[in-house]
């Protein structure tokens, strides 16, 4: 019992995995460098980065299902090892596949079973669980019978089954409609509210825009930035976007540190919003014609696309926060 | 402390049911009632004794045959199939996991040899029209069939820990050939010298023995079978299942499961 | 990483103990097995069954079957047992297999015919064999030996014999000594250089080590036989020259002006008994041996005799 009562859920320390690749002669493949990150309790914690990256590794490595080269990870203030911790924590893989014989209340039933949910809270609590993730009349039908975006809510439903306080999603909006999306993100919103923790992975960046408290960008094997999405979004965030005709850059405009490219008859300048005015002003001033003034888009994934861009150009040398 | 090996051992066995697999009993009692029929036109004297040695015959093969394809699967078609991936991050430790697998299929098995035998005594019933006291050997030799599959079950657990489904057929059926002959494996070994003893010795040891299970051609002519061999046959067959459930567990507890 | 080393420590030491476990038991369910249950080598006995039941891979049955028999012959020789029941059986389902497999016949002439426990004591069953591989192999000699060899041997019917000799010298690569034996029958039938002769050949024309081996002996044996034939002649004389039996076996020798004591193959002394017998010290050591015996002499059978 830790008196803190932040303790962080998630502690990843230096968690590595390399594998052999060939079948003659073995090279060694690094799936993951080593990782160093910290998932606060009660956050929803988003693993961003593009296929391939490492994220369904790590999610691997923290369930137990791969072991790592060397590191090791602290979840729910246990060694990630220890069996009890497994009892506390969901895991919905990515494209999870079950038993198809089985009915989606077979299903979970089984799934309490294993995760020791008390026999007499089992039937109320999968019904609970059915509903919550939007599966009605499926009673009797066989996962067989299963759309993917039935499969993906059974998958969701069995990695809250137990009430666990800590999840684990790998893309879980993936093989929804829009309506599913949504409710996977109310869903997620409520466990957040329920006090519980959600580590997921994806590479959808507006669903962690709008979920995330904080993200960590990963790519190829190596985890770029961590924050919240905010200060992420930051460097990007309150800038205009300037056009006006000719090719002529007044020196006033300059002045003000504005980033300017020149076309065949426009010139297109990225400024602080709060030199706006000035840059109109100093337009008239010269008698230029202005075409537009457009606030520059403020997401995650202008960030995100800026800095795996500029992952690619340094070859992946910096040193990843870590 | 709460284990996971009866819940998972009853969900092998339902799979089983529900893919069907008893379904093996209907051609199985097509076989034997129309042997028992057949062979009643032929010859009085001989039908128990074709009914005996065909219907248990058929109940060690058909055993063996079902053993080695669900037992091939049990593990490398959850690997494949992923879903071991929401198995494994609950509170289920692997090695729970191969023997919760291994019961299922010895359970799937035993029910299925119950339903057989029950064929087995009325075909019987059928050609003789009463038991008699002999024909209480069935059961020795049913309990020697099923200790056989406890064998092969594990076997084919083994091959199914670390290898592809195929491959794991292969391995597992050569080696339920090989521990049909492995008498004649244990002799060569008495009689080799040097090198070749040891290693003949060695692949005896290793190798199942099931030529000391099959006791169907003595019990048909009513010999009895001693006690000391029920005993040591038992024992023999639980240590070698450890063995080879050992040697599953080794192999998975330390597997990447990609 | 704590608990999955305490589990791979548990199922290592598991795997070796029952490892250690399933092989004790095993080496006991061998000795209880005889007794339990009967010999069941052969559970299916018709060659045309196991033929169909090999589904068309009758070659690599034979080689199953084949060694099957050396090894039951082997086995079985080793402890001097009483009866081998199964050769025959086992050599026809063989032969069936694999009818050109002439060392299987070979095999069934030196060992098929002779009594226990030299052989199997199956003289009909093994010139049913010959005649067999005969029929399947028209044209091998080695065949028309073998049969001939069973004929001579073991049932001394010379005539026959001489018969089937005759025949195979005709083959197209027929090796001369078959005319020679076959003209040998008429005259020294039931000689020991006859006997000899037929035993060299065997030797020579053989490729499996335990016909070797079982040629060498007869003809250790033989020599023995003969060496005794003619001691107890000379013992015989004598006693006719004398009166009396000689002392010992070197009294013998200098009457007889032998240039040293008469030794057996193994370099041995023969011995003298009191009632004027003519001995080997070591009777184990020839086993086909007739002569030079003591009286009542059997080999005793180390492996007992479940048929």
């Amino acid at each position: 019992m830790s008196p803190e009562p932040i303790m962080p859920s998630i502690e990843i320390l230096g968690l590595e995995k390399t594998y052999q690749v060939g079948f003659w002669r073995k090279r060694p493949k690094q799936a993951l460098r080593p990782l160093h990150l910290q998932v606060e309790d009660g956050e929803i914690f988003g693993f961003l980065g593009p296929n391939g990256a490492g994220k369904t590794t790590t999610l691997k490595l923290l369930m137990g299902l791969i072991f790592p080269t060397s590191g090791s990870a602290r979840i729910l203030g246990r060694e990630w090892t220890d069996p009890a911790v497994k009892a506390q924590i969901g895991f919905l893989p990515e494209q999870p596949y079950f038993y198809d014989y089985l009915t989606a209340h077979e299903l979970l039933e089984y799934y309490a079973q294993l995760s020791g949910v008390p026999g007499k809270l089992r039937r109320q609590r999968i019904e609970q669980v059915l509903h919550q993730v939007g599966l009605r009349d499926v009673q009797g039908v066989q996962l067989r019978k299963f759309s993917k975006g039935m499969l993906q809510r059974v998958g969701i439903g069995q990695a809250i089954l137990h009430d666990p306080k800590l999840v684990f999603f790998d893309e879980p909006m993936s093989g929804l409609d829009p309506m599913g999306r949504r409710e996977v993100r109310d869903l997620m919103e409520q466990l957040k509210q329920e006090g519980k923790t959600v580590f997921f992975s994806t590479h959808i960046l507006s669903d962690a825009e709008a979920l995330c408290d904080r993200v960590a960008i990963i790519h190829k094997g190596e985890v770029l930035r961590v924050g919240a999405v905010d200060d992420l979004t930051s460097s990007v965030r309150g800038k205009v976007e300037v056009i006006w005709q000719g090719s002529q850059i007044p020196a006033s405009i300059k002045a003000l540190g504005a980033e300017c490219h020149v076309t065949a008859d426009m010139v297109r300048a990225i400024l602080d919003e709060k030199h706006q005015d000035a840059v109109i002003d100093a337009l008239r001033r010269e008698r230029l014609r202005l075409v537009s003034v457009t606030p520059v888009r403020t997401s995650l994934e202008t960030y995100f696309v800026e800095k795996l861009r500029h992952a690619e150009t340094t070859a992946g040398s910096i040193a990843g926060g870590a | 402390m709460k284990t996971s090996i009866p819940h998972i051992a009853s969900n092998t066995f339902r799979e089983a049911v529900r893919d069907r697999v008893l379904y093996n009993l209907i051609a199985f009692a097509l076989l034997l009632s129309g042997a028992a029929i057949l062979v009643g036109q032929i010859s009085i004297e001989i039908e128990k004794l074709v009914v005996i040695n065909l219907g248990l015959t058929a109940v060690s093969l058909f055993g063996v045959v079902i053993a080695i394809f669900i037992g091939i699967g049990l593990v490398s078609k959850e690997i494949e199939k992923r879903t071991l991936y929401t198995v494994l991050s609950r509170p289920v430790r692997r090695w729970e996991f191969i023997v919760g697998k291994f019961f299922g299929l010895a359970g799937t098995l035993t029910v299925n040899t119950f339903f057989m035998a029950i064929g087995v005594f009325a075909a019987l019933f059928y050609v003789s029209h009463r038991f008699v006291r002999a024909d209480a050997l069935i059961f020795v030799a049913l309990y020697f069939i099923i200790l056989e599959f406890l064998i092969v079950c594990s076997l084919a657990l083994l091959f199914s820990s670390f290898s592809s489904p195929l491959l794991s057929a292969v391995f597992a059926f050569s080696l339920f050939v090989i521990g049909s002959f492995s008498e004649d494996l244990r002799n060569f070994a008495s009689m080799a010298h040097g090198v070749s003893r040891w290693l003949a010795t060695g692949a005896a040891c290793l190798v199942p023995n099931f030529s000391a299970f099959n006791v169907i051609a003595s019990i048909a002519h009513e010999q009895p079978v001693a006690v000391q061999l029920i005993l040591q046959n038992t024992l023999y067959a639980l240590f070698y299942a450890a063995m080879a459930l050992s040697g599953a567990v080794l192999i998975f507890e330390h597997r990447d499961l990609k | 990483m704590k608990p999955r080393r305490k589990i791979t420590g548990i199922a290592s030491v598991t795997l070796l103990l029952s490892l250690a476990a399933s092989s004790f038991i095993l080496h006991r369910v061998d000795q209880l097995r005889p007794q339990a249950t009967l010999d069941e080598v052969l559970f299916l006995s018709s060659p045309t069954v196991i033929q169909r039941a090999s589904l068309g891979y009758d070659g690599l049955m034979a080689c199953i079957y084949w060694t099957r028999a050396v090894q039951y012959f082997g086995y079985r020789h080793h402890y001097h047992a009483a009866s081998y029941n199964l050769l025959a059986p086992l050599l026809e389902i063989t032969t069936r297999l694999d009818p050109h497999l002439i060392i299987a016949y070979e095999f069934g002439a030196s060992f098929l015919s002779p009594k226990p426990p030299q052989g199997a004591g199956e003289p009909q069953r093994a010139v049913e064999l010959m005649q067999y591989g005969i029929q399947q192999n028209p044209d091998n000699w080695h065949l028309y030996y073998d049969l001939g060899f069973v004929y001579y041997m073991d049932l001394r019917d010379y005539k026959k014999a001489a018969e089937i000799f005759q025949q195979g010298s005709q083959l197209p690569h027929a090796h001369p000594f078959l005319k020679i034996l076959a003209a040998q029958m008429a005259q020294h039938a039931g000689e020991y250089d006859t006997a000899r002769m037929l035993w060299s050949a065997t030797y020579e024309n053989t490729q499996d080590k335990q016909i070797k081996e079982n040629a060498i002996e007869h003809l250790r044996a033989l020599r023995v036989d003969e060496d005794v034939q003619h001691l107890q002649e000379a013992v015989t004389r004598f006693g006719e020259r004398t009166g009396h039996l000689p002392e010992n076996i070197a009294e013998l020798a200098a009457a007889e002006h032998l240039p040293g004591v008469p030794v057996d193959p193994d370099g041995q002394p023969y011995k003298l008994t009191p009632d004027g017998r003519v001995e080997v010290r070591v009777p184990d050591d020839f086993p086909f041996a007739t002569m030079g015996l003591p009286p009542g002499y059997t080999p005793k059978p180390t492996l007992r005799d479940y048929h």
